[in-house]
């Protein structure tokens, strides 16, 4: 894997360097005109936050089952990408409002409850920096709750009436929009797979620098 | 010679008068905003390029963070190394 990182790391580059030619020769969607192609991002950075957060979720269950080292390392790895699509979607969505909408934020059920997941992380994040020993069990179930979420926020625009748009549109996305939509979504799928990658290495060092700390204390 | 007269001024009323009917109405008053209206207050582009700056920013500043992190702690493996091998 350490081998293929570069090599993957400068395709995803050139894809990203890429997408904006696709977006750009993308269809426009009929009332929001050109704002509208900041959905190319922002939807598949949203789908990449609840993939995260799931993930993180799923392996703190296991690490809080199992005591797994290498569950936690994934946790921790997850958390952060967590905050970073996060963080995309959360400052991407306004920009996307305020032409759209009109307004920047509104308190809805949707971007609510997006910001509460973003804020979960970043909780997680916090915990694990700052809480001391049984940081990791403590915040491995914050993690677990921060998962359960992730169906909430999917469901929340079909469930109550919402402003932001339903999840029928990516499906249903006509065929001028679908190809970059899902060039993008492949392109930050492969950002995230390297990021986790990498993130996880870093995990792994850090783990086998604590044992050479104690080997060395010994 | 009147009855063809008066054919032609109908039938320029009955042609004339849709395009009379569809022609816009002028305003009688000006009614003042101090605000724009949302759609026209910020342009679309500076949006888009702002939110696309921003992933770009975001995703090469966490691969930095990463790199830099590993990098210090790959040194601080080699630098206990180095004091292990000395003894």
């Amino acid at each position: 894997m350490r081998r293929a990182f570069v090599p993957m790391l400068l395709v995803a580059g050139l894809m990203l360097a890429y997408a904006p030619v696709m977006i750009a020769q993308g269809a426009y969607e009929q009332s929001m005109g050109l704002i509208s192609k900041i959905l190319y991002f922002h939807a598949p950075s949203g789908m990449l936050m609840l993939l995260s957060a799931i993930v993180c979720g799923v392996a703190s269950a296991l690490y809080l089952w199992r005591k797994s080292p290498a569950a936690d390392r994934v946790a921790i790895a997850s958390a952060e990408l967590t905050a970073l699509f996060g963080l995309i979607v959360i400052v991407t969505g306004p920009l996307w409002a305020k032409k759209a909408w009109g307004i920047w934020w509104d308190w809805e059920p949707r971007l609510t409850m997006s910001f509460v997941g973003w804020l979960i992380s970043v909780s997680y994040l916090f915990v694990r920096k700052y809480a001391g020993p049984g940081s990791d069990k403590l915040g491995a179930a914050l993690a677990v709750f921060g998962s359960v979420n992730v169906p909430f926020i999917y469901v929340s625009v079909n469930i109550w009436r919402t402003l932001h748009p339903k999840t029928t549109v990516v499906p249903t996305l006509p065929p001028g929009m679908r190809g970059p939509f899902w060039f993008s979504a492949a392109t930050l799928f492969l950002l995230y797979l390297l990021l986790l990658t990498a993130r996880i290495h870093l995990e792994r060092q850090r783990a086998t620098l604590d044992e050479l700390y104690l080997a060395e204390e010994d | 010679m009147c009855r063809r007269l008066l054919i032609a001024c109908w039938a320029f009323l009955l042609l004339a008068a849709p395009a009379l009917a569809q022609r816009p109405t002028g305003q009688s008053e000006f009614v003042p905003v101090n605000d724009l209206p949302p759609t026209e207050q910020i342009p679309a582009a500076a949006l888009l390029v702002a939110g696309y700056a921003f992933i770009w920013v975001a995703v090469a500043f966490y691969l930095w963070t990463i790199w830099r992190r590993l990098n210090r702690v790959e040194a601080d493996m080699r630098s206990l190394s180095q004091k292990t091998a000395r003894r």
